[in-house]
């Protein structure tokens, strides 16, 4: 990982989390500028440590260290994590102008300063033509993008985005990916992903962090973990080439 | 119908001996309004609803049904999120809970109305100290509201915890991560989420209320413009004229058909189509 270790890490993870009887340990580290990727096959874990990091689910031990503040023991609503949900789960009751809005509203602001303070945000995800819209008359392209905008209109110091591409159509994903990687570029906070599609992982993120049946098996750049990988997920994972 | 059927069977719809049966049904529930519209007086309605003693006991069943149904919603909604959501409790002291809210349904409304008494009473068990401190409850009006709420109640909270449970908490997790405290999410996503459950047992809870009957008279008695309710009117007035029974079993029907109708158009669909 030399060349992670050159920039510090923003985010640094090293938490036991527990679904039912399942447990899952998992350590690494996030640069800002360097999304992550956490892979692995289905029930390996994944959610569960994304859930950790939000805040949904508490932690059997260890520390989560976001800019060297240790953010465990935080309720989701002070961790200033931004979550991107697999089917978004953008308010149904609520414009997508009023969702894009809902943090900055929520530390604050009037519902119509909140408004104004969001239209930035809709101009740069455009978004601006389907303000009024509500979420059931969107695309799933257009519902990704609200939800984005929404986590980063909150102005988060950490984004995590569970599955990003699995509630879209087969014939959008491409360009919606593209889109997305786009954005995630121009966020300045550690970024971590979670996916089980090595397009994705091409697309979306530097850094890969391979998870299975709990644990960490491999970590490094795609590159370093495409070309030498350490079990056969990781080798299967390396040769899909679509999905 | 098991899987296994064929498609044109099902397409073709329920069979004849359904239709009739369910005919049956529709008849039985339909009928008897229909036969007090034909056997309503009308030359004389318009002079009986303007009667003092409808508008009085319509004005008081309109207010109390309304009074009840705002208690229903003050009291209920915290009962229901208990009963939906309470992770202290094991399951089978939630199981009690819920048996204790469906009582009310399956009591006979005068065992409600005499429970009452023996609670709230000048001598029950707690009617002592109130009357000892002055305060006499049964046969007054906040007795027909107390026994309405009592019928009304669990209306109200099987409807909203059937939304609570229905509603998606993950909605509510997305709203915390955006930085929203535990009661500005119940606030700006919860009660947005169950509104239309919580409208939909609004309006049973309300139309429970205005023909709440048996609790009522058992409870609070009938004096005129204090606790005689329309339903309690139209009873006694069958004793005696029926056609003024007719008359204000009439508006009753009328109030009730006009909130389901009103409500349901504006609350029940859902949320926004």
């Amino acid at each position: 990982m030399s060349a992670v270790a050159a920039a510090p890490a923003a985010l640094v993870v090293d938490v036991t989390a527990r679904r039912g009887a399942f447990e899952v340990t998992a350590a690494f580290h996030v640069v800002a500028g360097r999304p992550l990727a956490l892979v692995g096959p289905n029930g390996a874990g994944k959610t569960t440590v994304l859930n950790a990091l939000a805040g949904h689910l508490a932690v059997e031990r260890g520390s989560i260290l976001l800019d060297g503040r240790d953010i465990v023991g935080l309720p989701p609503e002070a961790r200033r994590i931004g979550v991107v949900f697999q089917d978004f789960l953008l308010f149904p009751h609520l414009t997508v102008a009023d969702n894009v809005a809902y943090g900055i509203r929520m530390r604050g602001s009037r519902r119509a300063a909140a408004r104004v303070a969001a239209l930035p945000w809709l101009e740069r995800f455009d978004l601006a033509a389907l303000a009024e819209r509500y979420p059931h008359e969107l695309s799933g392209g257009q519902a990704q993008r609200v939800a984005l905008a929404r986590a980063l209109a909150a102005e988060p110091e950490a984004l995590l985005l569970d599955e990003p591409m699995a509630s879209l159509d087969v014939e959008v994903r491409d360009e919606v990916r593209a889109d997305l990687a786009r954005h995630l570029r121009d966020f300045s906070g550690p970024t971590v992903l979670v996916t089980h599609s090595a397009a994705d992982v091409e697309a979306l993120a530097s850094d890969v962090v391979v998870l299975e049946r709990g644990a960490v098996t491999q970590r490094g750049t795609w590159t370093q973990v495409r070309k030498a990988p350490a079990t056969p997920y990781v080798t299967r994972l390396a040769q899909s080439r679509e999905q | 119908m098991p899987d296994s059927a064929p498609r044109s069977a099902r397409r073709r719809g329920p069979a004849l001996v359904v239709w009739l049966i369910a005919g049956v049904a529709l008849a039985l529930l339909v009928l008897p309004l229909l036969a007090i519209l034909l056997a309503a007086p009308w030359p004389r309605i318009p002079a009986l609803l303007v009667a003092p003693e409808t508008l009085q006991a319509l004005g008081l069943s309109v207010f109390t049904a309304l009074i009840s149904t705002a208690l229903c919603l003050l009291l209920g909604i915290p009962l229901a999120v208990v009963l939906a959501r309470s992770v202290v409790w094991h399951v089978a002291p939630r199981r009690l809970l819920r048996a204790a809210v469906t009582v009310p349904l399956v009591l006979p409304p005068v065992v409600g109305g005499l429970a009452l008494l023996l609670l709230l009473g000048r001598n029950g068990v707690l009617g002592r100290f109130l009357a000892a401190a002055g305060i006499t409850i049964p046969f007054t009006t906040g007795a027909v509201v107390i026994a309405q709420t009592f019928v009304a109640m669990p209306f109200l909270v099987f409807a909203v915890e059937g939304a609570l449970r229905g509603a998606d908490r993950r909605v509510e997790l997305a709203a915390a991560s955006l930085g929203a405290s535990p009661l500005q999410v119940f606030r700006t996503v919860t009660i947005p989420l169950i509104a239309p459950g919580v409208a939909a047992g609004a309006v049973l809870c309300f139309a429970r209320a205005l023909g709440e009957f048996g609790a009522t008279i058992t409870f609070a008695g009938s004096y005129p413009g204090v606790t005689r309710t329309l339903p309690i009117a139209s009873y006694l007035a069958s004793q005696t004229d029926l056609n003024q029974s007719i008359a204000l079993a009439l508006v009753l029907l009328v109030v009730s058909v006009a909130v389901l109708l009103g409500l349901r158009d504006r609350w029940l669909p859902g949320v926004r189509g």
